[in-house]
């Protein structure tokens, strides 16, 4: 076992410390010069376990130059790093320069960083790549020795993460760095391990106390539908109260203003809670954390904007309102409420309705059993290696058969064909399009030697300007005018769609305040404080996050298996046991379709527990099929657990309906339409590069340099279906928001093993689902059925008027006119 | 595809789905802001957007010009995104407003983008007026007593709450003295009627139609909310 040199053993014998397993075996990785992954629970040092190794080759050779990188998701990580790495490096009298870079570093630091670069420099991904395009990065980051990448899990698997394992790939290329990942909740070790490096040694420490979950429900009766949980608020309340400090975990932004407003409703005694969500004004946010940190509060309501981030000590317990979606997602919560490794974390879970009790059992058993979830790694976006290429160009000139060896040791991209990589390359080069157009406005260039450079000076500039694979919806700034008007208070931002919904004196909530609606200027919206009735929420595209694949399998076992239901409470073994009675529980195995009639409709009712993104696309899949079967379909409503569709026909022979050719030509069909794919490309185009968020000497109106890409995706769909960007989006889609993975696995799951219940009326476990509709956004409907519905009810309603050639002054002069023959 | 038919004191005017108008009296069809050459302007400042808006208008007018056979295609304005888009027209796009303007006569009408005349075939004006209509880019704030102006430039849209959604589409706006057309071209966007841009002009409210695929939905005003502040 590797020993540490006296100056360290005699600190660590000053604080009380031994040297723990998993730290000694970080030391001797770090002296095999092998790379590692540490799972570590929080609280087990395991930052220190990153950063030993480095800190004690800088104290026995102090040398000039970058030598230790750290990158993490969050740049308040970094910043908190930064100062905890300070205590030892001051109390040992090391002579170690730490600095952290961020978008938030002053010009004149970051210009300095780049003559003199710190021994540990501490950074995110998006300020990585930034130093990596530089055209002096060979030279900076020769002498590096070793990559840190805390919270790890954050990063794989996602975009932010594709864009990281490529910066690696560069490092690797630059220097002989060896990689170290840090994480607390890994699903997939094995592949979390190879996303470090191919021979990268696994490193576990022991587990901590166990965390203690519990559920709490409310007295009466358990509520059917809804997911906001609001009934809860005084039960919320009173598990605060009992506590220091809580954090309140919600799912969703919309969801933390009105549980916020709820809870203060009731919050007789005016405890300090507060709110914390991504769409707050940063500002605001620093607000609550500090106060946080200081002890001043008893609780915050937070998204997953605290799911991540420094350990603010102090948090006594976390509450989960609503369903925890899956198990890894629960525990990195339940973290946040974790400072000693001995003492077990506390949360309590809050169900909104039935289904979420279910819910909330089988992620307790998750979490009993440590059974992780996560997809396993995907193959890396093509829309960011295109943006990785740019950049690489942006730093020097580079062959293509070099820089694509770099890219495929990059394990995300490490099975790309080279005919992606070309096509990409070609993309960033020139468009990429079968009309060769722009050859006078290429952004990179090749030599006679095969080298490629960036055209001129403005792509580089240009490049910087739109780094990042974080692609939010059109966001709009709330400004809060005081009493005397004047520029106003930064409140935070709301989506565009949003604010094209309201007009002026409309009230809305948000950040915990009752708003009226003034102005919208060029950039922003101005409000005030005031009273208004029936406030609306401002929602997010794509804020709600689908019930994990091993969470959705337990609920479905659970619910098989009547030994089980012995921890549910009353009403909802009741609720289980009628459903048994009157139709079946569907199984781990198999699907259960249940058709009943219903004021004068068929309904069909699917119990898939695939998720809602997967049950959207399902049920417009669903309902054309049921259109070519002559079942008249009307409607169809998903939630995480089932699919409703509603028609005028009965539906008949459902196993044909379900055939798995579903994802043939259908899809394909549908595909061409969707809004969901158009919102897919809208990311894929930003990531990639074609539609620029930002364009140099273009600042002034962000109106006027974009092109709604809706536009762009039908005209490049329609005249080269095959563009990369096209086939990116696809592959895209496989994913996410339309989650068609799921879909495969559960048709083929079904396949033979349809039990379909016709029933006389309604099952006990339809109920939830059946009272979404209405509340819940109905999709399937072409809009087009829409504005001539809509259009017809307002005729209707106002058919004295026809025939009328001239204008009616009523008394706000905006009676209408009608001109048609 | 259907047409909606309105009516300008005597004279009727078919609107089409597809954004255009016509007016059957004189067989003149019309069309607004058609942007020609957004692609390649955007890829002049570094945003290679796919180079086939140009074709794909072009497309849809040939469709139009021959399924109306206009004596007379009135362009109102904005026809290229901007004024050395006619030098940048690809071989083949100039080939197809050539074989067009064999079959009818076009008005290039100037709007703000595309101000200069240009050497295309057809008839670069500043306005064109023809029976009781005035067509021009811009609407104008005063309407001189008689006319009736077609106009283009604010490439108006309209939002409908409909039973499921808010429903957001190109449009055109009407009174009984003002026709607005929404924008033809391929990567044109849009603004919401209930700007005080446009609806200041239309002090007595408005009507739109929506654009759809078969065909055109119409709304009053007051169903798209209140207007917002009128100038």
């Amino acid at each position: 076992m590797p020993s540490l040199p006296e100056i360290f053993t005699n600190w660590f014998a000053a604080r009380n410390w031994q040297l723990r397993a998993h730290q000694a075996e970080m030391l001797g990785a770090a002296e095999a010069g092998q790379d590692a992954l540490l799972i570590a629970p929080t609280g087990a040092g395991k930052t220190l376990a990153g950063f030993l190794p480095s800190l004690i080759a800088l104290a026995q050779q102090p040398a000039e130059g970058l030598h230790t990188l750290y990158v993490s998701p969050l740049k308040a990580l970094g910043t908190d790093i930064a100062r905890n790495l300070q205590i030892p490096v001051a109390e040992m009298g090391l002579n170690i320069s730490i600095e952290t870079r961020s978008g938030d570093t002053p010009a004149n630091r970051r210009a300095r960083q780049k003559e003199i670069p710190p021994n540990i420099l501490l950074t995110t991904p998006e300020s990585l790549l930034l130093l990596l395009s530089q055209e002096n990065s060979a030279a900076y980051f020769a002498t590096l020795t070793c990559v840190v990448v805390d919270e790890i899990h954050a990063l794989a698997g996602t975009k932010r993460g594709d864009q990281f394992a490529l910066c690696i790939s560069r490092l690797r290329a630059l220097s002989k760095t060896r990689v170290v990942g840090l994480s607390a909740t890994v699903a997939h070790p094995e592949a979390m391990r190879r996303f470090v490096g191919r021979d990268a040694r696994l490193v576990r420490a022991e587990d901590g106390a166990p965390p203690e979950v519990k559920m709490v429900l409310p007295e009466t009766e358990i509520p059917w539908s809804g997911h906001m949980g609001l009934k809860a608020a005084e039960m919320v309340l009173a598990q605060v109260e009992k506590a220091g400090l809580s954090i309140v975990f919600v799912n969703t932004r919309a969801q933390a203003e009105l549980i916020f407003a709820e809870i203060w409703k009731h919050n007789e005694k005016n405890l300090p809670i507060a709110i914390h969500h991504g769409s707050l004004d940063i500002a605001q946010r620093r607000k609550v954390e500090t106060a946080m940190a200081e002890g001043r509060l008893r609780a915050v309501i937070a998204t997953s904007s605290l799911d991540l981030g420094i350990d603010w000590g102090g948090v006594d317990q976390v509450l989960q309102i609503g369903a925890p979606k899956g198990v890894s997602r629960l525990l990195q919560r339940l973290g946040r409420a974790n400072h000693r490794l001995d003492e077990p974390s506390r949360a309590v879970l809050v169900p909104a309705n039935r289904f979420e009790v279910l819910e909330c059992e089988a992620a307790m058993q998750g979490v009993r059993e440590k059974a992780l979830d996560g997809d396993p790694p995907r193959p890396g976006g093509l829309d960011v290696l295109a943006q990785h290429i740019l950049g690489m160009a942006c730093a020097g000139r580079f062959l293509p058969n070099e820089l694509y060896r770099e890219v495929i040791s990059a394990a995300p991209y490490a099975d790309l064909p080279r005919r992606d990589f070309d096509d990409v390359l070609r993309f960033v080069e020139d468009g990429g399009y079968a009309l060769a157009a722009y050859e006078r406005y290429r952004k990179l260039f090749r030599d006679s030697e095969g080298y490629v450079y960036p055209s001129n000076a403005r792509v580089a500039q240009q490049f910087r300007m739109n780094i990042g694979t974080i692609v939010e919806a059109p966001m709009i700034k709330i400004r809060l005018l005081g009493r005397r008007g004047g520029f106003g208070t930064g409140l935070g931002e709301v989506e565009e769609y949003f604010v094209n919904q309201l007009v002026p004196g409309d009230s809305f909530i948000f950040a915990g305040r009752l708003l009226k609606f003034i102005k919208l200027r060029e950039t922003f919206i101005e409000v005030v404080e005031a009273p208004g009735k029936e406030p609306k929420v401002p929602a997010y595209a794509g804020a709600r996050m689908p019930l994990t694949t091993n969470l959705a399998f337990r609920v479905r076992a659970m619910l098989h298996d009547p030994s089980c239901w012995g921890a549910f409470p009353k009403d909802v073994r009741e609720w289980l046991r009628l459903q048994k009675h009157r139709s079946r529980l569907p199984g781990p195995d198999g699907l259960l379709v249940e058709t009943f009639p219903r004021q004068g409709r068929w309904f069909m009712v699917v119990y898939a527990f695939e998720g809602r993104n997967a049950h959207q696309t399902l049920g417009l899949l669903l309902t054309r099929r049921m259109e070519r079967a002559g079942f008249a379909p009307i409607g169809f409503v998903a939630t995480d657990y089932v699919l409703a569709t509603w028609s005028a026909y009965r539906p008949e022979k459902i196993d044909q309906l379900f055939q798995e050719d579903m994802l043939g030509d259908d899809l394909e069909e549908w595909m061409e339409t969707s809004s969901l794919l158009r919102r897919s490309f809208r990311q894929v185009a930003v990531i990639a590069g074609l539609i620029p968020r930002q364009l140099p000497g273009a600042e002034k109106n962000r109106r006027q340099i974009t092109v709604n890409s809706d536009l762009i995706y039908d005209v490049l769909r329609k005249h080269q279906p095959d563009h990369v960007l096209l086939r990116a989006t696809r592959a895209d889609a496989a994913h996410g928001l339309i989650d068609l993975s799921r879909i495969s696995a559960l048709l083929a799951r079904a396949k033979g093993r349809i039990t379909h219940m016709v029933l006389s009326r309604v099952s006990p476990l339809a109920v939830p689902v059946l009272l979404e509709i209405g509340r819940e956004h109905v999709a399937g409907v072409a809009e087009d059925v829409l504005l001539a519905e809509a259009e017809a009810l307002i005729e209707e309603a106002t058919a004295e008027n026809e025939f009328r050639h001239n204008f009616s002054h009523g008394p706000k002069g905006q009676n209408m006119l009608f001109h048609r023959s | 595809m259907t047409a909606a038919p309105i009516h300008f004191r005597n004279e009727r005017l078919m609107l089409d789905p597809s954004g255009a108008a016509f007016w059957p009296a004189r067989r003149v069809l019309i069309v607004a802001d058609l942007h020609f050459e957004k692609s390649t302007a955007f890829a002049a400042q570094g945003a290679l957007l796919p180079p086939y808006d140009t074709r794909a208008a072009l497309e849809r007018l040939t469709r139009l010009v021959r399924l109306y056979r206009p004596a007379k295609l009135v362009a109102l304005g904005d026809s290229f995104h901007d004024c050395r888009g006619p030098a940048r027209l690809a071989k083949d796009d100039r080939a197809r407003i050539e074989a067009m303007a064999r079959e009818t006569q076009i008005i290039w009408v100037a709007g703000n983008h595309d101000a200069a005349p240009h050497d295309l075939p057809g008839q670069c004006v500043a306005e064109h007026r023809e029976g009781p209509f005035v067509f021009r880019h811009e609407a104008a704030a005063r309407l001189g007593m008689r006319d009736i102006e077609i106009s283009g430039h604010f490439h108006p849209k309209a939002s409908i709450d409909s039973r499921a959604k808010r429903i957001s589409r190109p449009c055109f706006v009407t009174d009984p003295a003002r026709l607005i057309l929404p924008a033809f071209g391929s990567f044109t966007g849009g603004l919401d009627v209930r700007d005080p841009a446009i609806a200041r002009l239309f002090p007595r409210g408005l009507r739109v139609f929506l654009l759809g695929q078969e065909q055109l939905y119409s709304f009053a005003l007051e169903q798209l909310g209140r207007l917002a502040e009128v100038a």
